[in-house]
């Protein structure tokens, strides 16, 4: 190595740069300990020390940071959604991701695309009609849009899908946009950092303890912490926290898997979905084709892949985009998702004192991280729900008051 | 391929089955409170482990239990509703 180049290996003044640090051992006594390291803990640690002055926070991670659904989600962004509550959530999402970048002070690649539903049947056309009506009524850019301006737009499409199923138009929502989903996290964690929250990856959580119905303490791999207040925000691994503190939810667990292709030369500008299909698609900035399809048809607790989904995935990929066909696949994966009845999350206080949780993300959880650490952190300071969070309360089951969000990514139409 | 063994017809691929949800009693509409019931309607065993679920085989129609380990994605024993209790 030249002499000018080892020297400025060595200088202090250029300190190799770090993202986090690690802390060596927990502090006995947390104000805040929030279970799961992905973007949802971290966007909340962030807000909790930026907007409540509330720094004496341990976010605990058992893998490493983002390893969850954080880093195997498609990076969809939206807010087309079907019910008034899920639209005021996602939108103010939609909103706070505008300027993240800037306000993490690094580069989310957060790119407006532009969001394809496609309707094959009259009766998703039916669903499209009424999803853009509830969009346009609280001021969400969307509309029904025919089958030539999805040509004009994307002119690579197959409108005939090979004759199987034909397009007939479709739900188009400008805002729809795709962001570096590891960025998310590590921007977070990282401005979290820097306002006096501590990380602690590589700590799992084996007991909650409580004192009649308060939360006391949090029992990790590398000890014992004291807090009065503890958020679960852990995705598919919801059940397992959960049951530590003797809470029921609805919550059923099911991989999710997604793919990418080697990358292409920039051709798709736009998200594509097919609920039909079971597919969803857009080009990364990488230009990798990321795609998605629907849950695996069972319960599991695994991040498998199976041949049958890129089976299946493949063969829709080419009805919409036949030319395709000799792209070759360059990764599989799987995430575990955490389904509710109603396709919407559970947030906010639960019955017991101090227990936040975070929950019930399914398929649609990465488009809420910035919404969801605002508004959590809000309900931690304040000790009670925030107002977008109050529909999609735990309570909600055993009050028969449902949200029924049919706008979610899994649900056929 | 994964394969799962119907009471009546045998090991056959999976894609020939239908899941049917975790296997749950049904408490006593009448007899139980709303609060009892809305656990047994929404509430759900999602931790990981060995449980009973309803599996439902598409090409004949048999629907059967299954024990399934959703940690590891075994399938222990599978038999008829008729065999339930009986080990």
């Amino acid at each position: 190595m030249p002499y000018q180049l080892l020297r400025f290996a060595l200088n202090k003044k250029y300190p190799e740069p770090c993202m986090f640090p690690t802390p060596e051992r927990l502090k006995p006594r947390y104000d805040v300990v929030i279970i799961g390291g992905g973007g949802h803990g971290l966007a909340c640690a962030y807000y909790l020390a930026r907007d409540h002055g509330i720094r004496n926070v341990a976010v605990l991670e058992k893998s490493y940071i983002g390893a969850g659904g954080t880093g195997r989600n498609t990076a969809i962004v939206r807010s087309n959604y079907l019910t008034p509550e899920g639209v005021a959530l996602y939108d103010e999402s939609v909103r706070l991701f505008q300027d993240l970048s800037d306000d993490l002070d690094l580069n989310l690649f957060y790119s407006r695309r532009g969001h394809f539903t496609l309707a094959h049947s009259d009766a998703s056309l039916r669903t499209m009609r009424w999803r853009a009506e509830v969009n346009k009524h609280l001021g969400v850019d969307s509309e029904v849009v025919d089958r030539q301006f999805i040509k004009a737009k994307c002119p690579e499409i197959d409108l005939d899908c090979g004759h199987n199923a034909p397009v007939m138009g479709a739900l188009y929502h400008p805002p729809g946009a795709i962001a570096r989903h590891d960025a998310v996290a590590w921007g977070y964690g990282r401005a979290a950092c820097q306002r006096g929250v501590e990380i602690h990856q590589g700590t799992t959580v084996t007991g909650i303890r409580t004192e009649g119905d308060r939360v006391t303490a949090v029992e990790t791999n590398r000890g014992v912490i004291e807090t009065r207040c503890v958020l679960s925000a852990v995705a598919g691994y919801t059940p397992r926290i959960t049951s530590m503190v003797g809470l029921r939810t609805p919550i059923t667990v099911h991989p999710l898997q997604a793919c990418v292709t080697e990358p292409l030369k920039p051709w798709l500008n736009v998200i594509m979905v097919s609920a039909s299909l079971h597919i969803y698609v857009s080009q990364s900035s990488r230009g990798e084709l990321v795609m998605g399809a629907s849950l695996d048809p069972y319960e599991v607790h695994s991040t498998r892949s199976t041949l049958d989904f890129v089976e299946g995935l493949a063969g829709h990929l080419l009805e919409l985009f036949p030319f395709l066909w000799d792209v070759k696949l360059l990764r599989q994966w799987a995430g575990l998702s955490d389904m509710t009845p109603d396709f919407s999350p559970i947030m906010g206080t639960t019955r017991i004192d101090g227990f936040l949780i975070d929950a019930g993300w399914g398929t649609w959880g990465f488009k809420a991280t910035p919404v969801s650490g605002k508004t959590m952190a809000w309900t931690i300071a304040h000790g009670r729900d925030h107002d977008l969070v109050k529909p999609f309360r735990l309570s909600r089951f055993e009050e028969f008051d449902l949200v029924g969000e049919k706008g979610a990514a899994s649900v056929g139409h | 391929m994964k394969l799962l063994r119907c009471p009546i017809n045998g090991l056959r691929p999976i894609q020939e089955f239908n899941y049917g949800g975790e296997y749950r009693p049904m408490p006593d509409p009448d007899a139980s409170t709303d609060a009892q019931w809305a656990d047994y309607v929404f509430n759900r065993d999602g931790a990981p482990g060995v449980r009973l679920e309803w599996w439902y085989h598409l090409a004949s129609g048999v629907w059967f239990l299954a024990e399934h380990d959703t940690a590891r994605d075994v399938f222990l024993r599978t038999f008829l509703f008729e065999e339930l209790g009986q080990g």
